[in-house]
């Protein structure tokens, strides 16, 4: 008979789960594996509360394994390391973000890219090599492989630094691979949150012309003055879209509920790249003719390798780029998803799991 | 008052056009301009019958202007070439393609792509710089611009390589621009018509493996047999298709019905990408989760620019790769659009304008 939660591992642990699709999340007793020869054990500080959290919680995918405990954007300190671990030592400070295993010997392991492995683990609602469901950063500690963790460094604030491990990688990789980083061309950042913002900040010091568009007026003023976005279009503003056809080299979509296409692809150029990251639950609506006429293409981007995460840290930690943040006590998770539910939040909340988190 | 099109410039012409919604074709008379210092006109033999001649004719894009002579593959034999024409002589065997105008000083147009150009002017049924109406290939002759004439080689037969001029560049230009013409890549073609069927001749040359996917499945014995494809798969044989799940680094898809996008997404490796060449209408649906989940993308093309359209009629010539086509004399035309409609041809209509299309007068 499969053992409990409580009783699968041997390192007690405690964390906050949803245990239906309701999404209410409360308190959860489980366990983590003891610390394999290959694996670190992190006392979980901070955990960013990404909208994948919320989508899984609620079951909008379809594929949640409840109970669920979410969560892909830890930031921790190691506690223990087993004895083949070589790259972190008790004490440091390391991320863990959106997967935790993969197979290690297909084409996409071998090129860095283990976001694309076909066996990828992902930090949360996955099964372990052992068979076990994993369980996320809402929690008091966590055991990973240690080529899965990151170094996070010293200069990066470890509260607002926390959701660069998924928001961060989420734009870095296709911005990287998509080619948005000619200085001086123009890219478009559609929707305003979590994901959106550190677009801009990144887009930014990539040295582009950054577009927010977004259906809330109200953000123009921080997106511009705070943000440094370059300008601001209404997406509900028929002449100010008219306006700015033709304009955008790239657009980053980061729009996660269900919305029209047609009018971002109309605002590429010729050969423009609209990339969408937002993970709608139905499709979307594509028109090909602009595609055609126009030669530009839609693509698609998740996360990024191990590789590339820390190469984004690094780059973020040199930058001064960090998220805009609320930082939230446990307690107060399940209001802090209502709101996220209506984005009212300045960009990310992230747990203060450390000073939050008690039995 | 507008002159009529028999008078509306000084060289009498006799073509076909259609007249309104039904999209039947039948004789008419119009006129084209004197050969312009930088004109080459020429005496029109071959003219493919393209599946965007049906859609212009029936108005089914909304933009036709009535009367409408359709034909945008068209070769022929120089007749006259004006006085700063340098590129091509009389007696030359050239073609004209998709498109005969465009700003010349933007950067599409800079840079070789003038069929991105934003004021590039359609074959037919568009305005020209004189304000007149462009006519297409079924009529007798064509002016055309030399900057938008191409040069068939002489070892291409004529009538096999009109199709070129339109369908050949539709599928040569995102095999290169997209990078799926390198040896030892996997590419599918969906649709296996006027632009699938060359797109596997072309792929092949370039040292790709090809898989036709179809929902024909009496197609596979040609694919394989006759156009040299790898492999054929059913669409609607849902065993096959998930066999082939993650093994194509790009798919042409000339299907302009509405069709999912879905199961073509999965046919495509880690990084894959998916081509438009073919024009639904309406939009089709857009599956996130999978295009994200492999980094996948899908994109658009529309034929080619000048340069790049001889660059493929070259690489046809080398590669001796013609279409497989019908012959038809002007007067099946009627017919062969009614055909096309139900994809009942191996696999373009060429009509023989040379010997079969002659003025009643």
């Amino acid at each position: 008979m499969a053992k409990s939660p409580e009783e699968e591992h041997p390192q007690k642990a405690f964390g906050w789960a949803a245990k239906d699709s309701s999404g209410l999340l409360s308190p959860f007793h489980f366990s983590r594996r003891e610390t394999g020869d290959g694996d670190v054990t992190i006392k979980i500080l901070y955990c960013g509360i990404c909208h994948s959290d919320l989508h899984n919680v609620k079951n909008e995918w379809g594929f949640t394994m409840y109970p669920v405990v979410p969560g892909h954007e830890i930031v921790g300190t190691v506690t223990k390391t087993g004895k083949n671990v070589k790259k972190f030592k008790v004490g440091d400070r390391v991320g863990v973000g959106v997967l935790v295993d993969s197979c290690k010997r297909c084409e996409s392991c071998q090129q860095d890219l283990e976001n694309y492995c076909p066996q990828m683990v992902l930090t949360y609602n996955s099964y372990s090599q052992d068979g076990t469901k994993t369980y996320g950063g809402y929690s008091d500690i966590v055991v990973v492989d240690e080529h899965y963790v990151l170094r996070f460094p010293e200069n990066l604030p470890p509260d607002a630094g926390a959701p660069l491990l998924c928001a961060g990688i989420t734009v870095y990789s296709p911005m990287k691979y998509y080619g948005m980083t000619e200085p001086g061309k123009h890219l478009g950042v559609a929707g305003l949150g979590g994901l959106g913002h550190v677009a801009v900040k990144i887009g930014k010091a990539f040295g582009l012309k950054v577009t927010v568009i977004s259906t809330s007026p109200k953000k123009e003023d921080e997106a511009i003055n705070r943000l440094g976005a370059d300008s601001f279009l209404v997406s509900s503003d028929p002449a100010k879209m008219k306006a700015a056809i033709n304009t955008l080299d790239y657009i980053i979509d980061t729009v996660s509920a269900v919305h029209p296409l047609a009018p971002l692809i109309s605002l590429l150029k010729l050969n423009g790249k609209l990339i969408t990251l937002g993970l709608p639950e139905k499709p979307l609506e594509l028109p090909i003719f602009p595609l055609v006429l126009g030669r530009k293409l839609v693509g698609g981007s998740d996360v990024g390798g191990i590789k590339e995460t820390q190469e984004m840290l690094d780059f973020c930690a040199e930058h001064g780029i960090a998220s805009d943040i609320e930082l939230i006590k446990m307690g107060d998770i399940n209001m802090a998803m209502e709101r996220l539910a209506k984005s009212d939040v300045k960009y990310r909340f992230v747990i203060d799991v450390a000073n939050s988190l008690s039995q | 008052m507008a002159k009529s099109p028999e008078i509306e410039h000084p060289s009498k012409a006799f073509g076909w056009a259609a007249r309104d919604t039904s999209g039947l074709l039948s004789p008419f008379n119009f006129s084209r301009r004197a050969t312009g210092e930088k004109d080459v006109t020429f005496k029109v033999l071959f003219c493919g019958l393209c599946h965007s001649d049906l859609h212009m004719v029936k108005n089914e894009w909304g933009s036709s202007i009535y009367p409408l002579i359709p034909g945008h593959e068209i070769v022929g034999v120089v007749t006259e070439v004006g006085s700063k024409v340098q590129k091509f002589k009389v007696g030359d065997k050239v073609g004209v393609g998709c498109m005969v105008g465009a700003c010349h000083s933007c950067d599409n147009c800079d840079n070789n792509l003038e069929n991105y150009c934003p004021k590039m002017i359609l074959t037919y049924g568009a305005k020209y710089y004189d304000g007149t109406i462009t006519y297409g290939g079924y009529s007798d002759t064509m002016v055309s611009d030399e900057h938008f004439v191409v040069r068939i080689p002489d070892n291409l037969p004529l009538d096999a390589s009109a199709p070129l001029l339109c369908a050949g560049i539709t599928v040569y230009s995102p095999l290169r621009f997209y990078g799926l013409d390198r040896p030892g890549m996997h590419v599918g073609v969906v649709g296996l018509g006027g632009l699938g069927h060359v797109a596997v001749k072309f792929a092949k040359a370039m040292g790709v493996k090809v898989t036709v996917i179809s929902t024909s499945p009496n197609k596979k014995k040609e694919a394989l047999e006759h156009l040299g494809a790898d492999s054929f798969l059913v669409s609607k044989d849902q065993d096959q298709m998930q066999a082939a799940q993650g093994t194509m680094d790009g798919i042409i898809d000339t299907v302009s019905a509405q069709h999912p996008l879905l199961p073509l997404i999965g046919l495509l490796k880690t990084q894959g990408k998916l081509v438009m060449v073919g024009a639904p209408e309406k939009p089709l649906e857009l599956p996130v989760f999978p295009l994200l989940m492999g980094r996948k993308l899908l994109g658009g093309s529309c034929f080619g620019g000048m340069k790049e359209t001889q660059e493929m009629i070259d690489f046809a010539a080398k590669h001796n790769i013609t279409s497989d086509i019908e012959v038809i004399p002007i007067d099946y035309v009627n017919t062969a659009m009614e055909r096309l409609v139900k994809a009942d041809v191996r696999y373009r209509f060429v009509i023989d304008i040379g010997n079969t299309l002659k003025s009643s007068s």
